[in-house]
């Protein structure tokens, strides 16, 4: 089982490695809607700091589900989505693999890209601190959560606005604690009770969305 | 009585053939007293005039339209459970009633806003949840019109309705954390002050008839969806030449 986990891991890595393209576009598609708002609400620093926090979480939400829309969709196309249904191994652990190597490709570089963004709009070191925490700690919610939408969606027509349709209002816990987290220490009232409750929220998708994404799995490929 | 024997879409497009009369004229003759009620025997409220009748729709379409949400979570489940294609037919008959009653309360809770607090809407925890709740049924209703094969549909659906179930409770308690968050308690729905017992009637008498209504309006659909379903079959070919 924990090699089948690996296997998924390594298979996604070495697929996106191979089209560089593909996952780098979720997030240049992250950094420009960012970069949107300035422009659009005036460059005045002490607004831009209030935002930051909302407009880098609402980024990383519309940036995940552009890239979810392919999570299972090459696999389901080229039917070794179905060989890997078909073989012994549970589909939660397929889901999980799926929704961990989608962390590593997605979530990983948001953390990397999201002080750069930080410091464009103001925020002071400790916030930035706490909005990488905060997406280190809800990034992977957005993966699990998105991995139920993209199964239930899989070989759609409309896939991609539908599957924002379905699980954008699911996504909203992560974003009133992640983008609240940035707001507290801005507050001056700390973090640590926003981001414990995406903890929270966190480990609880880490325990449901897998299993419901492996069910999903087997009815959209059935 | 023998409830797998009214589980079998054939026995019970007759059975809710029967019942909808019953239901319809239930709810048209209890919304009938309840408006009664309502407009000409409850008092005139001393602190928020008559703007306050509207609470004798906004609150029963309110409490129908998060009621309906967790009746399809139970028939999700239940279908799921013991694979009834009946469960997931009701689920798919309720949903549009559910996503009506959310966009009422929504709409009259604004009409209600404007007099009261001097605006439409405002980022209140109930109003947010209830327009995430809106967004649900949305999404949920666009998935089953994108799938084609109806097994699927609803299958796909029932997860995402059981998923959403999950999530209602949390995207509450997290709005209205981020609702104190970023805004002082300057609203306070939650203490609703001491209610006349007439007011209390029509609005109790209006949520039974809403209740009626939901349950005519969901046999009625729910009897499409099985004359949809069951149309190549010999009992379904002979229901269509009656009617």
């Amino acid at each position: 089982m924990w090699r089948f986990l690996m296997t998924v891991i390594r298979r996604d890595l070495l697929l996106a490695a191979r089209r560089k393209g593909d996952w780098l576009t979720s997030q240049f598609f992250f950094v420009m809607v960012v970069s949107m708002f300035p422009l659009g609400i005036g460059a005045d620093p002490e607004q831009l700091r209030r935002v930051a926090g909302g407009v880098l979480w609402v980024a990383a939400l519309l940036a995940s589900l552009l890239s979810l829309q392919r999570l299972y969709a090459d696999d389901h196309r080229d039917g070794s989505l179905e060989q890997m249904l078909l073989s012994p191994q549970p589909a939660l652990i397929l889901a999980l693999g799926k929704a961990i190597a989608h962390w590593l490709i997605f979530g990983l570089p948001l953390l990397v890209i999201a002080p750069l963004l930080g410091l464009q709009f103001a925020l002071p070191p400790d916030a930035i601190g706490t909005l990488v925490i905060s997406l280190a700690i809800g990034t992977p919610v957005l993966s699990l959560l998105g991995g139920v939408g993209a199964a239930l969606t899989l070989g759609l027509r409309g896939g991609g606005t539908l599957l924002t349709l379905l699980i954008l209002p699911l996504y909203v816990p992560a974003l009133i604690f992640g983008a609240g987290a940035v707001d507290g220490v801005l507050a001056g009232m700390g973090a640590e009770a926003q981001l414990s409750l995406l903890g929270a929220f966190m480990g609880l998708c880490l325990l449901l969305a897998p299993w419901v994404t492996g069910a999903a799995l087997r009815v959209s490929v059935d | 009585m023998n409830l797998y024997h009214y589980a079998a879409p054939a026995t019970f497009y007759h059975l809710a053939g029967r019942w909808i009369p019953w239901f319809a004229w239930g709810a048209a003759l209890l919304a009938g007293i309840g408006l009664y009620i309502s407009f000409f025997v409850a008092p005139t409220d001393f602190q928020q005039g008559e703007a306050y009748r509207i609470i004798f729709i906004h609150v029963p379409t309110a409490w129908m339209s998060m009621f309906i949400y967790l009746v399809m979570a139970f028939w999700c489940a239940i279908g799921l459970a013991f694979n009834t294609r009946l469960s997931f037919l009701m689920a798919r008959a309720l949903a549009p009633t559910g996503a009506l009653f959310c966009f009422l309360a929504l709409w009259t809770g604004a009409l209600w806003g404007k007099p009261m607090w001097g605006a439409w809407w405002v980022w209140d925890a109930r109003l947010t949840s209830q327009l995430i709740l809106l967004f649900l049924y949305v999404g949920i209703m666009a998935l089953w019109a994108a799938i084609d094969d109806p097994k699927r549909g609803d299958r796909a659906g029932a997860l995402l309705i059981l998923v959403g179930a999950v999530n209602v409770p949390i995207i509450y308690f997290s709005v209205t954390w981020w609702n104190t968050l970023h805004q002082g308690s300057s609203i306070n729905l939650t203490k609703a002050p001491s209610m006349a017992t007439i007011m209390l009637v029509g609005m109790l008498v209006m949520a039974v008839a809403a209740w009626l209504y939901t349950i005519a309006v969901a046999f009625v659909r729910v009897r499409g969806l099985i004359l949809e379903r069951e149309r190549h079959t010999d009992w379904a070919q002979a229901a269509l030449k009656e009617a």
